[in-house]
């Protein structure tokens, strides 16, 4: 084959505005940088409206108050605090809060269709940790309709572009199957180093690609890949968490990794995907080997005063959630997590090495196929099993990176001039725990913010755009091309598998301080031989390519994950340390921040959180504060159980 | 509890050929699976389109045994024990490599589709729509764009020929999907015909066969906009009443200027 | 060293060269045999009875075939002419039906399912799904004859009146008891089931769908229609298996009214 005459071929292209990732915040941010006005890009590993976004089943939590109007803002402001034990960066959750109702209804304006209230309003479901019914949603498929509906208004304005300009892409134009590996720089920027651009392949044909642009948004998702055991796509590869730190950003708290209680654990070949939480929330229990409610006995002290004690009383929230506290299977998606994992450590799993949980005897079999048509369907394809007549079986999966690119909470720009990040590879807005729910309300809200940002910044630089530095985009072209050009080292697929072994067993839900060190060791010569890493075959579409492309990535990242897991020595949502099962006051005043070493490594900073505003503050009872913040940091003297002001 | 397989798998572009592997095939996979082992052991530059492996993204399409199907989806027990399982990309579109085609065909003609045009004076509150209002666009929503129905209809699966002027099940599907939508204003029952190609449609129901989501295309999508033709078009009495002014005009809603290539728009693949 | 041009769309790729018509294993082919089967078997029969000009009428009991509803010509049976006789005596060639037949048969010539029956089976436009069809063109129902399927809503307006006029031969001979005033015979709930099932699969049709309330944007504004459109809707999940139904539930009355009027059968009378 003549395949290597083809790097003699570099695709260009200027844009003002590059957005790497084509789920829910990247699509969001290109339509508001589009509707600035900016020629924008969107670059996508995969086709166009397949991101993972689409795996999103719950729904998208916004304060709308169509169920239950006593829900507001600052209700649901408080429920993200009290899920992300207040490491949550507060502006973000203020604002995520505030506006994710007007980005939900907005979405209904492009032609979403969410499920209905009798009086015909967007219906919201119950769900892990939000106080009243929030989620809207669409059956349990929420994420697809998100996603096509960004994908439809991003052709709605290509078609208003098509008409006014005659080319339906000359504002807006999608790079599907395009993978960028490197973020370029212009070095002689006024304030230090800043954004010029993106290198890349496209996955069809090889060729390399190169974007020109002053701007570019990160909105490349997870990390889930560098697990063996979880519900993230291939793409999940921590490709922008790596892009932002080689460009010389930072990431934020890597450690908390959110752990899915609830993911398949049967067949083998689909353990760790998704097993919606709206299964519990439309009343599906958890039981283990003997039969046992056993979440009952993993309520924690923070939590006491809002879940149920009995049965009894958990089942009557269902049908009356005024005058009931919450059923345990509704706590945060950690204590589920950690639940399930010692019920199983302890013997009392299920045959596969799971839990049971159980719907099928808690609803009729036609409610069961209407609420949740596609767990349903799911159950019967993969595992051959009726959920309208037999429990699941499932189990921890790693699910979300709560950790990412430390970035402003208004513009989410990062450190670098010219760089945002928006969505899963941001951090700050989950603190050390995600709500069920929140990230699709995130990835609109902080998407939109990272376009406006995006934009914003571009004005600030009038004429002064930054050029390509000719050096580093030969260089990132030249790591292209080495996989395939080496004659010897090992193949990407088994090297994959043993950093996926490595994270899950020494760096997965449950940590202790000398297995991270081991973890650490695997790592470090792991380096080495994914540095020699080696693709056959040609260009085209060659997936042992990509891999060995993505596999630095993941190493990276895994590498920060483990260092800052070492570091914090405590517990608390994503982070749990066997030999630190408590929680710090102290410690949740540091954020771990992460930067890359001159050899490519990765070393940590600490670097203090503010506790919320006063105002912000004053949701709470001291009672409660009191389990999180240190003495200094309680309000003085006023009053510490003001009610909770309802602002509608 | 594990066994070796005999798999027949397209290697190459268009004018590639079946290879013939034997394989490990473990309890519960399913053809991805597979495909997956055949890469870390035996292909490694074996070209797949997978993301999800749930069969929720429609990224893993193809045609196992001749029969268009999700490999995410396509569990291994279905096979008879010793039977040859024939791998091919789907027909209708270009092979890039191997297993993986180019479905740009699909984007070009979802482009050509005017969009969701609400009403100007709509409020900040949000719609007022009853669930059955929106339950039968809901069912075509739920869409994963694995275009396997566009892939087995024969209007362009047998005809390359067709493949200008016909949008194929997926893209009619949206036009019934907002000609259903409460709060649509628009009306694009004469372009459904014109310029979509919903008279190629010979309603033999292929498109539902093959649908993964078990979307009733036919009979809740295509057919009922053949209806709605109808009424608009080929309705000798709303003709009449037209001619001699007893309705009113329709404002038919023209297809989206500069999105084809003989109207400016890209080339189609 | 580097260019922008060609884009990468214009890489010169090229469909599956695959020369088998299918690579599917199963018995594709079966469902398609079945169909022309049972189709052609229907048609011969319908036309064979249709031209028989007898044996439509048992005059005790007051049974009329729907293959001869309403009975037109000259030389029927006087009182098996719900609308009276035509002057004159129809020809060999002419149903007594004349006036329904030719409907009903393109009713059921453009329904939507039949449609797809004969597309696939006679027409072999596809076969069978995923099989090559055997057509150099193809242009579908865009243009003349094809392009007549569209006025299907009209055969149902009409189908519907022929069902009404098929209710009222069926009620009305149970008012032809043996000594005369009500009464049942197997006869009568041949008759009957045969018209139920009529009902079911007329009423089941897409364009019957369509104009009972399929055709509106919001039910939520028209509770009456969005009631029928579901009840409807319900029954049109099974257009298929009415129309096969039918035409076995129209061969069954047909040939029993023969048997019985042809003396072969005696009507077995369960009250009067």
């Amino acid at each position: 084959m003549s395949e290597k005459s083809e790097t003699n071929r570099t695709l260009r292209y200027g844009y003002d505005v590059v957005v790497i990732g084509a789920g829910g915040a990247g699509l969001r941010a290109a339509i508001e940088a589009r509707q600035q006005g900016k020629r924008t890009a969107v670059i996508s590993k995969s086709l166009f409206g397949k991101a993972h976004t689409v795996m999103a089943e719950g729904g998208a939590a916004a304060a709308l108050g169509n169920v239950n109007d006593a829900d507001s803002w600052q209700v649901h402001f408080r429920d993200t605090l009290r899920g992300g034990k207040f490491m949550n960066d507060p502006r973000m959750a203020e604002l995520h809060a505030k506006e994710a109702p007007e980005r939900i209804l907005e979405l209904e304006r492009w032609g979403a269709l969410f499920d209905r209230t009798a009086d015909g309003r967007i219906s919201q479901r119950n769900f892990g940790g939000h106080e009243y019914p929030r989620l809207a949603h669409v059956g349990d498929r929420t994420g697809l309709e998100l996603i096509r509906t960004l994908q439809q208004r991003v052709v709605q304005l290509q078609q208003a572009d098509a008409a006014e300009l005659g080319d339906p892409e000359a504002m807006l134009r999608v790079f599907a199957e395009t993978t960028v590996t490197d973020l370029l720089l212009d070095r002689g920027g006024p304030d230090g180093p800043r954004i010029s651009g993106a290198a890349g392949y496209t996955r069809a044909t090889g060729e390399p690609v190169v974007f020109e642009a002053p701007a570019v948004v990160l909105a490349t998702g997870g990390i889930g890949k560098s697990f063996k055991v979880t519900s993230n796509s291939w793409e999940y590869t921590g490709d922008g968490h790596a892009l932002a730190l080689r460009a010389g950003a930072t990431l934020l708290n890597m450690e908390f990794v959110q752990f899915h209680p609830t993911g398949m654990v049967w067949p083998p070949s689909v353990k760790g995907i998704l097993v919606t939480e709206s299964v519990r929330g439309d009343g599906g229990v958890l039981r283990n080997s003997e039969g046992e409610r056993f979440m009952f006995r993993y309520v924690p002290e923070v939590f006491a005063a809002q879940y149920a004690e009995t049965e009894e009383e958990a089942d009557g929230w269902y049908t009356d959630p005024a005058g009931h506290r919450r059923p345990p299977e509704l706590l945060p998606r950690d204590e589920v997590a950690r639940a399930i994992n010692n019920e199983v450590k302890e013997g009392r799993g299920s045959p596969h090495g799971g839990v049971f949980l159980d719907i099928a005897s808690r609803l009729p079999a036609e409610e069961v196929m209407r609420r949740l048509p596609s767990m349903h369907h799911q159950f019967k394809e993969l595992a051959d099993v009726d959920i309208t007549a037999e429990p699941m079986e499932v189990g921890p999966t790693c699910h979300y990176v709560m950790g990412g690119v430390e970035v402003d909470a208004d513009t989410c720009a990062a450190l670098v001039p010219g760089l945002f990040a928006a969505g899963e590879v941001a951090g700050g807005m989950h603190g050390s725990n995600r709500l069920g729910g929140n990230s699709l309300s995130d990835l609109l809200v902080f998407g939109r913010r990272s376009g406006l940002g995006a934009a914003a910044y571009l004005d600030g630089l009038g004429g002064d755009r930054p050029a390509v530095d000719p050096d580093d985009e030969a260089a990132a072209l030249a790591r292209l091309s080495a996989p395939l050009e080496r004659e010897t080292g090992e193949g990407p697929y088994a090297l994959h598998q043993e950093l996926q072994q490595t994270m899950n067993d020494l760096v997965g839900i449950i940590r202790r301080g000398p297995e991270i060190e081991q973890a650490l060791e695997a790592l470090d010569k792991l380096a080495d031989r994914v540095a020699s890493v080696r693709a056959e075959g040609g260009r085209a579409y060659n997936p042992g390519w990509h891999l060995a492309l993505d596999l630095p990535n993941m190493l990276l990242v895994s590498e920060v994950i483990a260092r800052a897991a070492l570091e914090r020595t405590e517990s608390r949502g994503g982070h749990t340390r066997d030999d630190h099962p408590g929680m710090s006051a102290e410690w949740r005043k540091v954020n771990l921040v992460a930067s890359l070493t001159g050899s490519g490594g990765a070393r940590l900073r600490r670097q203090p959180l503010q506790a919320p505003r006063p105002d912000l503050l004053e949701l709470f009872e001291r009672e409660e504060l009191a389990k999180y913040l240190t003495e200094e940091e309680l309000p003085s003297g006023g009053p510490a159980d003001t009610p909770l002001k309802e602002e509608r | 509890m594990s066994a070796k397989r005999t798999f027949r798998v397209w290697r190459g572009g268009g004018d590639g050929d079946l290879a013939q592997y034997e394989v490990e095939v473990n309890e519960g996979e399913v053809v991805l699976d597979v495909l997956h082992r055949l890469q870390a052991t035996q292909a490694p530059d074996l070209a797949v389109r997978w993301n999800c492996k749930a069969g929720k993204c429609g990224s893993c399409s193809m045609e196992i045994n001749g029969r268009p199907r999700l490999s995410c989806m396509t569990r291994m027990n279905t096979f008879a024990p010793n039977e040859t399982v024939t791998v091919t990309p789907m027909r209708t579109f270009p092979v890039i490599r191997d297993l993986v085609c180019d479905v740009s065909y699909n984007y070009a003609k979802a482009r050509e589709i005017p969009s969701f045009t609400p009403p100007e004076d709509a409020g900040p509150e949000g719609y007022r729509m009853a669930q059955e209002d929106v339950q039968r666009s809901q069912e075509f929503r739920k869409c994963i764009e694995c275009f396997l129905c566009n892939n087995v209809c024969h209007v362009i699966r047998d005809h390359e020929e067709n493949k200008e002027h016909f949008s194929g099940p997926r893209f009619l599907m949206r036009v019934a999907e907002l000609e259903m939508h409460p709060e649509d204003t628009a009306d694009r029952r004469m372009i459904a015909q014109d310029e979509f190609g919903l008279g190629y449609c010979n309603i033999t129901k292929c498109c539902t066969e093959v649908c993964p989501e078990g979307i009733k295309i036919t009979d809740n999508a295509l057919i009922p906009l053949k209806e709605r033709v109808a009424g608009r078009r080929y309705d000798p009495v709303v003709w009449l009443g037209s001619k001699i002014g007893l309705r009113g005009r329709d404002a038919d809603t023209p297809r989206v200027p500069n999105t084809r290539p003989n109207d400016g728009g890209p080339p189609l693949p | 060293m580097t260019s922008t041009l060609p884009p990468p769309e214009a890489a010169g790729w090229k469909r599956a060269r695959i020369a088998q018509r299918t690579l599917r294993t199963d018995r594709w082919w079966s469902g398609p045999v079945w169909t022309v089967l049972g189709l052609t078997a229907f048609l011969v029969y319908g036309l064979a009875r249709a031209l028989q000009q007898d044996h439509y009428w048992v005059a005790e009991y007051h049974y009329l075939t729907p293959f001869y509803s309403p009975c037109l010509a000259g030389q029927c049976f006087e009182e098996a002419a719900v609308f009276g006789r035509l002057p004159w005596d129809f020809p060999w060639f002419l149903p007594f039906a004349a006036v329904s037949l030719p409907f009903l048969l393109l009713f059921r010539l453009t329904c939507y399912y039949y449609r797809k029956a004969y597309y696939r089976a006679f027409w072999q436009s596809p076969t069978a799904c995923a099989v090559r069809e055997p057509h150099g063109r193809y242009t579908g129902e865009t243009r003349f004859p094809l392009i007549l399927q569209n006025l299907h809503r009209y055969f149902f307006y009409i189908a519907l009146a022929i069902s009404l006029l098929n209710t009222y031969d069926a009620l009305i001979a149970l008012f032809h008891g043996e000594n005369g005033g009500f009464g049942i015979g197997v006869g009568n709930l041949v008759l009957l089931a045969n018209v139920v099932l009529l009902w079911c699969y007329t009423l089941s049709c897409h364009s019957c769908r369509h104009v009972v309330g399929g055709r509106l944007r919001s039910f939520s504004r028209s509770p009456a229609r969005y009631r029928m459109w579901t009840a409807v809707s319900k029954l049109n999940t099974r257009h298929m298996l009415f129309a096969w139904v039918t035409l076995a539930s129209l061969v069954l009355t047909d040939l029993y009214v023969a048997l019985v009027a042809g003396g072969v059968l005696t009507d077995l009378r369960l009250l009067n």
